[in-house]
């Protein structure tokens, strides 16, 4: 406990849970908006495909600043995105398939390009490691403010569009028959998806991103059926997990963060799977139940058909 | 035997192990589930490794069996509570217990031999270091063999239940009908993709396994229609990634592993851009000879509907046809002129009037629509 | 040229649609005059669903034009007022997190255009289309928990939300029970009484002459069109729902 509170007065540990709070508040938000549009594993794909565009950065500029590094992520994440849209689009491969085969040869070519790094005299590839599986403390202050700015911005344009991507999500021909430019809102929430995996790769990493993009957004469906609730919800376990799960890591040695931040929120999944009121599973066996008995006092069997 | 040949052998027999049970994996849509259970298996690895403190301890293949089979019945079982959607339940079952092996290789890697890099990522160079011996003979390295006892299990699997694996892959509502049970299959298939994962992941690491098993058989499926000859392409195209991707990577000095999947990748680029049929390039120019068939078909059609009526001056005018049609003036030409040298119409003061083989073909298509 | 040029809501030119080199509608000519209460009917796979989403320019057609109103601009950006649309209730997720006034609120969106955002008059304009589609006391209900009937009836209040001059529906009265189907038939003459045009997608032939006094049957191509006594009749349904013979005897 002592070393908790001594923990949170930590200025470096403040910088590092502030970044780890705003990565699970963005990608809680998109993550909302990513599962309705039943599009959860893009994330996978995107976010395992950024790891050679992490490595490029470096090789071509020589600079480990994370705008470069996550420039580079960037673009080979919407690479991978294009190539599978067009092998879906161009031949009868199904989307699983070619998510599966992008997502693995790109972090192939991360392996590859990293082993090529670390023959390259004079060059540490410690630091380009850390994106495999993330590692919070090694969140620098102009991290933690690019992180700000990047949620700013990625916050602003979904108040602003609110209404838009809610009709959009729901149902985009209406959306479209009423004069909105789906095609080019379906872009910008793509795009947005993917700018909010991105920043949180250094502290989560790419293999597991994509989990912070799909289960504070699962856990929070649970509790409400309103959508700004959800997005709230969703922002908010997000931002609990990814504070818990670095704090968890920097009181434990060779804790990496991604992995710890994972299985917090994925305990916030079963909890609110279980327990959540309405949809939960507890209430639903409660239901049915009650229901048994209901009919056996009417003189039925009790047989209740399973749902 | 060389290492390096110990290595490329090594490499190939992977490759083709990899292959055959992914051309199900494939036509049977459950790539991502393969691609969840590759991640979660580590979990079981490291169980059974702290269990046996051996890597090639059988025990790992037992302790990779049930957790892969764990996955896909917790995703399955989240799935069916419908608070969430399938690739959702994937989404969030692969990162949880992959995440509790990283924390735990981590947490315990001083202690035991055994480290994050060479689960996940494998390293293929390492292979002849570890060698079989039989009655103080070295007979090569470990890896041949164990990665050898792998292909015949994948091999006998599907040689054995061929029949079945087909059915219930095309049509799985016959093969519960003829006693078949779809279920049992796809289980067999999941711990297979399982068992292969613990076989391979020293050689190629377990994040790469599902390059291997589901680049080869995609990239055969826009080469062949056939069953068979698909699953023997995609152990060819495996085994040629294989011995391609072992010399990339020592071209550069780089993962060995790394190199294969670029190459299987590359490998799948090229099919997927030159295939004849399937391929993007025939697909594309199918696509616009489609158009203009498809446009002839469209003004002969419309003649048709217009002919003898009081605006058919208007509607099939040779200045004014485009307009109507909505087409512009370059695409209007286009077929106007082919549909002249075919003999199909005639341009009588400046009005395009139908042949009678142009009236017969335009009764013949559209009556054609409602054969099928 | 034509005499009543004036009184069409919409006008077809020369429409042809087309999935790869499958044409699902060919050379449709088609003029739906003001005010009326048309039933667009054929046999599955006609092409009635790809000609209403042709009309709201969701498909790119491979020739020909749609004019509302005699107007030469048919963006829809300039029409989003003029035109609602009602999709078949079954192609949108339920389980989406949403409130039934929620949806029908949508249906002011592209009026409020980018940004903006539903005003509280929104939402008593919202409550005063649920109360035309007896669904007031639903307002806060999940949308999921709704019966097909229920969501029927929310798609209803969402376009009349709309307050359109054309109405295109895509077959409302499938999956409802037999109260919707009538209230949605009162609601329908309404619209119709106040001088907007509906075009409805259907399929139960039985109905046809009491619930529309137009009616278009097309299968790929327009077989008639044109007031329901004139043109409902046995001959015209029969080309409709097959007989290529027909066509070909004509033809030779």
């Amino acid at each position: 406990m002592e070393a908790l509170i001594y923990l949170f007065k930590d200025y470096t540990f403040q910088t590092v849970a502030l970044g780890s709070a705003i990565l699970g508040l963005i990608s809680g938000v998109l993550g909302s908006f990513a599962v309705l549009r039943k599009q959860s594993l893009l994330g996978d794909g995107v976010s395992h495909a950024a790891l050679p565009g992490v490595v490029m950065a470096f090789i071509l500029t020589g600079s480990k600043d994370t705008e470069i590094l996550l420039l580079g992520a960037l673009i080979s994440g919407l690479i991978a995105t294009y190539f599978i849209i067009n092998i879906v689009k161009h031949t009868r491969i199904k989307f699983d398939s070619a998510l599966a085969l992008v997502m693995s040869v790109f972090f192939g070519l991360g392996l590859v390009l990293l082993t090529y790094v670390q023959k390259i005299p004079n060059s540490n590839q410690a630091g380009l490691k850390r994106f495999i599986f993330g590692q919070a403390s090694t969140l620098l202050q102009r991290d933690v403010y690019f992180m700000v700015i990047c949620g700013v911005i990625l916050l602003v344009f979904i108040l602003l569009f609110w209404k838009e991507f809610k009709l959009y999500i729901f149902d985009d021909e209406y959306a479209k028959s009423l004069g909105f430019p789906a095609h080019r809102l379906n872009l910008l929430l793509s795009f947005m998806i993917v700018m909010a995996i991105i920043t949180g790769l250094q502290t989560v990493g790419v293999i597991l991103m994509s989990a912070m993009l799909i289960a504070p957004a699962v856990a929070a469906r649970q509790w409400t059926n309103r959508f700004w609730v959800m997005v709230v919800l969703s922002a908010l376990f997000g931002a609990i997990s990814g504070i818990f799960g670095t704090a968890a890591s920097s009181l434990m040695a060779k804790l990496p963060t991604g992995p710890a931040i994972v299985v917090f929120i994925s305990g916030i999944v079963i909890f609110s799977v279980l327990f959540a009121p309405g949809r939960g599973i507890l209430q639903k066996v409660i239901h049915r139940k009650n229901l048994k008995l209901f009919l056996r006092d009417q003189g039925g069997d009790g047989n209740v058909p399973t749902v | 035997m060389s290492p390096q040949f110990e290595i490329q052998l090594v490499a190939v027999i992977v490759a083709v192990a990899c292959s055959l049970p992914g051309v199900f994996l494939v036509l049977r849509k459950m790539s991502m589930m393969s691609d969840s259970i590759t991640h979660t298996i580590l979990l079981g690895i490291v169980l059974a490794f702290f269990l046996t403190h051996d890597l090639s301890s059988p025990l790992l293949i037992v302790g990779a069996a049930l957790t892969g089979l764990a996955t896909v019945w917790l995703t399955e079982t989240m799935n069916r509570t419908k608070l969430l959607s399938e690739d959702a339940a994937i989404g969030i079952v692969f990162p949880l217990l992959f995440s509790i092996a990283i924390i735990l290789i981590t947490k315990y890697a001083g202690s035991v031999h055994l480290d994050t890099d060479s689960v996940l990522l494998g390293e293929l160079a390492f292979v002849p270091f570890n060698r079989m011996v039989l009655f103080g003979y070295d007979i090569g390295a470990k890896a041949i063999y164990s990665t050898m006892a792998l292909l015949i299990i994948n091999l006998a699997f599907i040689i054995t239940f061929f029949k079945e694996l087909k059915l219930v892959t095309f049509d799985p509502v016959l093969a519960a009908v003829v006693g078949i049970s779809p279920s049992l299959i796809h289980y067999s298939l999941m711990m297979l993709v399982s068992v292969t994962t613990v076989g391979a992941f020293e050689a190629v690491g377990s994040v790469l396994v599902v390059a291997f098993m589901i680049g080869p058989p995609v990239t055969a499926y826009l080469l062949t229609d056939n069953l068979k000859h698909m699953l023997v392409l995609s152990g060819i195209i495996g085994a040629v990634n294989g011995i391609l991707g072992f010399y990339l990577a020592v071209l550069f000095d780089v993962s060995i592993s790394g190199s294969m999947a670029v190459i299987t990748g590359l490998v799948f680029l090229t099919v997927f851009i030159t295939a004849p049929h399937r391929g993007l390039i025939s697909s594309l120019r199918r696509r616009s000879r489609q158009k203009i068939d498809f446009s002839k078909k469209t003004l002969l059609f419309h003649l048709y509907n217009h002919e003898g009526s009081e605006a058919e001056i208007q509607e099939a005018g040779v200045h004014t046809l485009a307009d109507h049609l909505h087409w512009d003036m370059g695409l209007t030409d286009k077929i106007v002129k082919a549909l002249l040298k075919e003999g199909n119409i005639i341009i009588e003061n400046d009005v395009i009037k139908m042949t009678d083989k142009g009236r017969i073909l335009s009764v013949a298509e559209y009556e054609a629509l409602f054969s099928d | 040229m034509e005499l009543y040029e004036s009184n069409y809501a919409v006008q077809i030119e020369d429409l042809t649609v087309a999935y790869d080199a499958k044409p699902v509608l060919w050379d449709i000519d088609l003029d739906i005059p003001q005010g009326k209460l048309m039933a667009v009917i054929g046999p599955n796979g006609a092409g009635k669903t790809t000609l209403l989403k042709a009309m709201l320019g969701l498909l790119v057609p491979v020739s020909g034009t749609v004019r509302f109103f005699h107007e030469t601009d048919n963006s829809l950006r300039k029409l989003k007022n003029k035109v609602a649309y009602v999709p078949q209730s079954g192609s949108v997720d339920w389980d989406f997190p949403a409130t039934v006034l929620d949806i029908v609120l949508m249906g002011c969106y592209g009026r409020l255009g980018l940004i903006k955002r539903p005003g509280k008059k929104d939402k008593e304009a919202a409550m005063e289309c649920l109360q035309k589609v007896g669904m007031t006391e639903y307002a806060g209900r999940q949308i999921s928990q709704l019966s097909g009937g229920q969501q029927q009836r929310v798609f209803l209040a969402r376009a009349l939300m709309q307050t359109a001059d054309i109405y295109f529906m895509d077959e409302p009265f499938k999956g409802v029970d037999i109260q919707t189907e009538k209230a949605i038939v009162v609601l329908l003459k309404e619209l119709k009484e106040s001088g907007k045009t509906v075009v409805v997608v259907h399929h139960d032939l039985q109905t046809v002459p009491d619930y529309f006094d137009w009616v278009t049957l097309i299968n790929i191509k327009v077989i008639a069109s044109g007031p329901v006594e004139e043109v409902f009749h046995e001959q015209n349904l029969k080309k409709a729902y097959r007989s290529t013979g027909n066509l070909l005897k004509s033809a030779v």
